[in-house]
């Protein structure tokens, strides 16, 4: 009997340990065998650094890492180091000029190598090489040497006061690649090496077995992740190619799929979806924000090459009440139920994200179109010939509105050209195809950066946390022109010597609630003196199986940054 | 005739080589830039940097001369290493993808099994269905099963696989859940419960090609068959006693076939080219979606590259068509 009851406890114990598993989610590693993942944007290479595009950056970081990256909340989070360094513990030296990391002893590399601090002094020369081409050498913008007084010990210098040092090694776009793998692959040489960029050796939570360019990854689990019982997947397909609908569909209503990226869809596509109960979809809030541009400079046509879209000003858009009252007859919540849903929100600022820095000075959620009139009519623009088109200066106020071609985009454009017709104004719509609209080649007329047009709307957003590299998108000398080969990225041509000097101060502030402050009042100026009319917040929407656990959408850095944490869970295990 | 063949493949060398500096020119016209998907957080002197990086700062004529020596002298190079293990082509740089830096002929011969399984196999079942069905109709022309072909074939003309394809999806792996809706182009066939996976993932894919290929093979089949059976050699091959069977099979079959030989032949080289539509739908992730992808991103080698391999199996497809004939047809001679 007592045998038999303390084999009984035995058991139970056995199980009771196998449930308090479940609950912690706990185990050993690759107990869920595999995990797959469906990017309807396929990965082309796994080396961040040759290419910029979101899909390559994301792919690669199941497998190499940053020092630092950004969590779910936009909070700095130490990733391979013990603390992310700040003045105030000694990490950042007074004089903001250098940066030291302490790297977390006993990492290793997928390959059992210790990763040390000569990886990290070699990504920064890898990156910087002139001959190079890489995609993320804005993250090394003031860097002028990286220095390993030992093995788990980095210096990062800069040339000037840095008040945000956190751009090197930070973030999912500046991982830190192998110097033993990649030591062949410096500059020019970087292309040649395909079997390195197609499987790099990292410090992730996966190992790529397989790589096919533009379809599919397989990588099963890194036996030396510094985690114990991480990852819990065995191993992982990654499926890239066709399109959202697809990808939404194979998690949500066939189930063939656990986690599919950047559901682009319409809301009431998503809505439907869902109602196949095999998963759900999850929405995150970074700082992408559809805007119209407004054109300070003048398009007319007749111009010359010189002139057209460089002399200033525009014949009527630089006047607040025009600009302001076409923010005005503009009825936002409407544009964010027909385009975004779930996955946008009003916004009247430029930047609205994260919470620290989005300004509360302007209210647009209301449409106001006889407000609009009213304005229009005080300020002196009539429709004196009848033809329900507004004069300025005795030009009719018809204005070319372009944007690249999307379905959404498009709606907005009919929806807002209705709109304006109602204060009006006369909007001729146009839409590019994408790749030639934002494909910045100087010979082509239709770019967004050469803006031959009165207005044009489009999404931008910045990475990381930081706005200061996104406001300076503001500054005068950023404006595209004829003499800049057409490049830069002040595209509505916005300038204000006060805005300049602001950000200047900007480049200067240490500290982050007056870092805050001053992002607050740039976005205020810029909005304020009619640089653009933000439309919707964007967000970002995946959709993740029921049965997949740990999925904690990430908009600050890549969406597979927490790969390591996911679980099967309840009865799926 | 073969002084014919040879004639024909010498000539085609011009040609050919014509092609590739239209397509290249074309492709050098066209609006567009390899950076023009990249994140718009990406300032423009960076990208420039990178365009630098890719070659092309050079001169139009500079990068089309490279492009052919890579072509015609490197690359057979590392095919000769990668065959007998020699050393000629000594790290020479290859055609290397403007997206993944990689060999563009290396992603090709990746993507050739799913678009020899897929697109290749519904081109046989297609053939293989269009052929009876052209037949059948002529013989017994506008009976029931004539009026049935040519009601498929009316939908396989006009219903797009944008359409047909996502209405297999939803009917058989949304609703009754017993087909994949995604290729798995890292299935290997190993054995029977394998194969029966790949019977599965493929016969969607397959059927929606299939559909085409059938509708536009058994209308020149019943056309020409129809063309044939009203000759009055028809009639004296009945007249001399001949079996119904072999006047059709023998006589009227092996005429008919000359016209429907071309068309089959041509569009052979149109597998290779992928099915761009019905690959992306099914994500079978082949030449064609290989080839889109190459075309959105501006990847001017690996475009060049696949639209030069089929104008090449274009003009070697018209020359075996051409020799078909002779063989078809004793009383066409070349010589």
């Amino acid at each position: 009997m007592k045998l038999k009851t303390a084999l009984m406890g035995a058991v139970a114990t056995a199980a009771l340990g196998q449930m308090a598993y479940a609950d912690a989610h706990e185990g050993e590693r690759g107990r869920d065998g595999e995990v797959k993942v469906i990017y309807w944007q396929a990965p082309s290479i796994l080396n961040p650094f040759l290419s910029g595009g979101t899909k390559d950056i994301e792919a690669a970081s199941l497998m190499i890492e940053p020092l630092a990256r950004y969590d779910s909340t936009g909070a700095l989070t130490p990733w391979l180091v013990d603390e992310v360094p700040t003045v105030a513990n000694g990490g950042v030296s007074e004089d903001l000029t250098s940066i030291t990391w302490k790297i977390t002893e006993g990492i290793l590399w997928s390959d059992g190598t210790a990763f040390t601090s000569a990886d990290v002094k070699f990504t920064y020369e890898y990156c910087t090489d002139p001959e190079s081409g890489c995609a993320q050498l804005t993250k090394f913008d003031g860097v002028t040497s990286v220095e390993t007084p030992d093995d788990l010990t980095v210096v990062v210098n800069f040339g000037g006061p840095t008040p945000f040092p956190y751009g090197p090694f930070v973030g999912g776009e500046s991982p830190i690649i192998q110097a033993a793998q990649f030591a062949d692959c410096m500059g020019a040489k970087a292309p040649e090496c395909t079997d390195e960029n197609f499987g790099p050796i990292g410090t992730g939570p996966f190992v790529v077995t397989d790589f096919r360019t533009n379809d599919v990854i397989q990588l099963v689990a890194n036996e030396n992740y510094r985690q114990a019982g991480k990852p819990a997947f065995a191993s992982m397909t990654f499926k890239g190619g066709g399109d959202a609908t697809a990808a939404g569909r194979a998690v949500m209503e066939t189930g063939e799929f656990d986690y599919a990226w950047n559901l682009q869809l319409a809301p009431d596509v998503i809505a439907s979806m869902e109602a196949g109960g095999m998963g759900t979809p999850v929405a995150g809030f970074g700082p992408l924000v559809e805007r119209i541009m407004l054109n300070q400079t003048n398009p007319d046509q007749s111009l010359s090459a010189e002139e057209r879209s460089v002399i200033r000003p525009h014949p009527f858009l630089g006047d607040p009440a025009v600009y302001k009252a076409m923010s005005m007859a503009i009825d936002r919540p409407l544009l964010v139920e027909v385009g975004y849903g779930q996955a946008g929100r009003v916004t009247c600022n430029w930047v609205p994200a994260p919470a620290a820095v989005n300004s509360d000075t302007f209210t647009c959620d209301v449409q106001d179109i006889a407000g609009a009139n009213a304005m229009l009519d005080a300020a002196g623009y009539l429709d004196t010939d009848g033809d329900g088109v507004r004069e300025a200066n005795g030009v009719p106020m018809a204005i070319l509105y372009q944007t690249s071609t999307n379905a959404v985009r498009q709606d907005f454009q009919a929806l807002i050209k209705e709109w304006w017709s109602e204060i009006g104004i006369d909007a001729e719509l146009r839409n590019i195809d994408a790749s030639v609209f934002f494909g910045g080649d100087p010979g082509s007329p239709d770019t967004f950066q050469k803006f031959y047009a009165d207005v044009e709307m489009y999404a931008n957003t910045f990475n990381g946390t930081d706005p200061q590299a996104y406001l300076g998108n503001g500054l005068c000398d950023k404006a595209p022109s004829p003499a800049s080969q057409w490049q830069g990225e002040n595209i509505s041509r916005f300038c204000d010597p006060a805005y300049d000097a602001l950000h200047a101060q900007l480049t200067t502030t240490a500290d982050a609630a007056e870092r805050a402050s001053i992002a607050r009042q740039l976005n205020d100026i810029m909005v304020a003196q009619g640089g653009m009319i933000p439309l919707v917040h964007r967000g970002r929407l995946s959709a993740h199986a029921t049965s997949l656990g740990g999925v904690d959408l990430n908009v600050w850095d890549s969406e597979l940054w927490n790969a390591a944490d996911w679980y099967r869970t309840g009865d799926n295990r | 005739m073969l002084n014919y063949t040879i004639r024909r493949l010498v000539l085609s060398i011009p040609t050919l080589l014509f092609i590739a500096l239209v397509i290249f020119l074309l492709l050098e016209l066209a609006p567009g830039d390899p950076m023009g998907q990249m994140p718009l957080t990406i300032p423009d002197d960076v990208k420039q940097r990178m365009r630098e990086a890719l070659g092309l700062g050079e001169p139009w004529y500079t990068r089309f001369y490279l492009w052919l020596y890579q072509f015609f002298v490197v690359e057979p190079q590392y095919w000769i290493d990668g065959i007998f293990g020699t050393n000629f082509a000594d790290g020479a740089q290859r055609i290397i993808s403007f997206q993944s830096r990689s060999p563009v002929f290396e992603t090709i011969a990746e993507r050739m099994p799913q678009t020899l399984w897929v697109v290749g196999m519904s081109y046989i079942v297609g053939v293989g269905i269009a052929l009876p069905i052209g037949i059948i109709s002529a013989y017994k022309q506008y009976s029931v099963f004539d009026q049935a072909g040519t009601f498929v074939s009316m939908i396989g003309f006009s219903v797009p696989p944008f359409f047909s394809g996502v209405l297999l999806i939803v009917i058989f792996s949304v609703n009754l859940g017993w087909l994949p809706s995604i290729y798995d182009t890292t299935h290997q066939v190993v054995d029977w419960e394998t194969m029966k996976f790949q019977f599965q993932q493929m016969i969607m894919p397959v059927m929606v090609l299939a559909l085409q290929t059938t509708a536009q093979v058994s209308r020149y089949m019943r056309a020409s068959m129809l063309d044939n059976l009203g000759q009055d050699y028809v009639r004296t091959a009945r007249a001399k006693g001949m079996t119904e069977s072999i006047v059709i099979m023998r006589h009227v079959l092996r005429n008919s076939m000359i016209p429907v030989v071309t068309v089959i032949a041509l569009g052979i080289p149109s597998i290779f080219g992928g099915a761009i539509i019905t690959e992306q739908i099914f994500k079978v992730n082949g030449l064609g979606q290989l080839l889109i992808l190459a075309l959105q991103g501006n990847d001017i080698p690996m475009v060049m590259t696949i639209t030069f391999l089929l104008a090449v199996m274009i003009v070697m497809f018209n020359l075996i068509a051409d020799i078909l004939y002779g063989v078809l047809d004793p009383r066409i001679r070349y010589d």
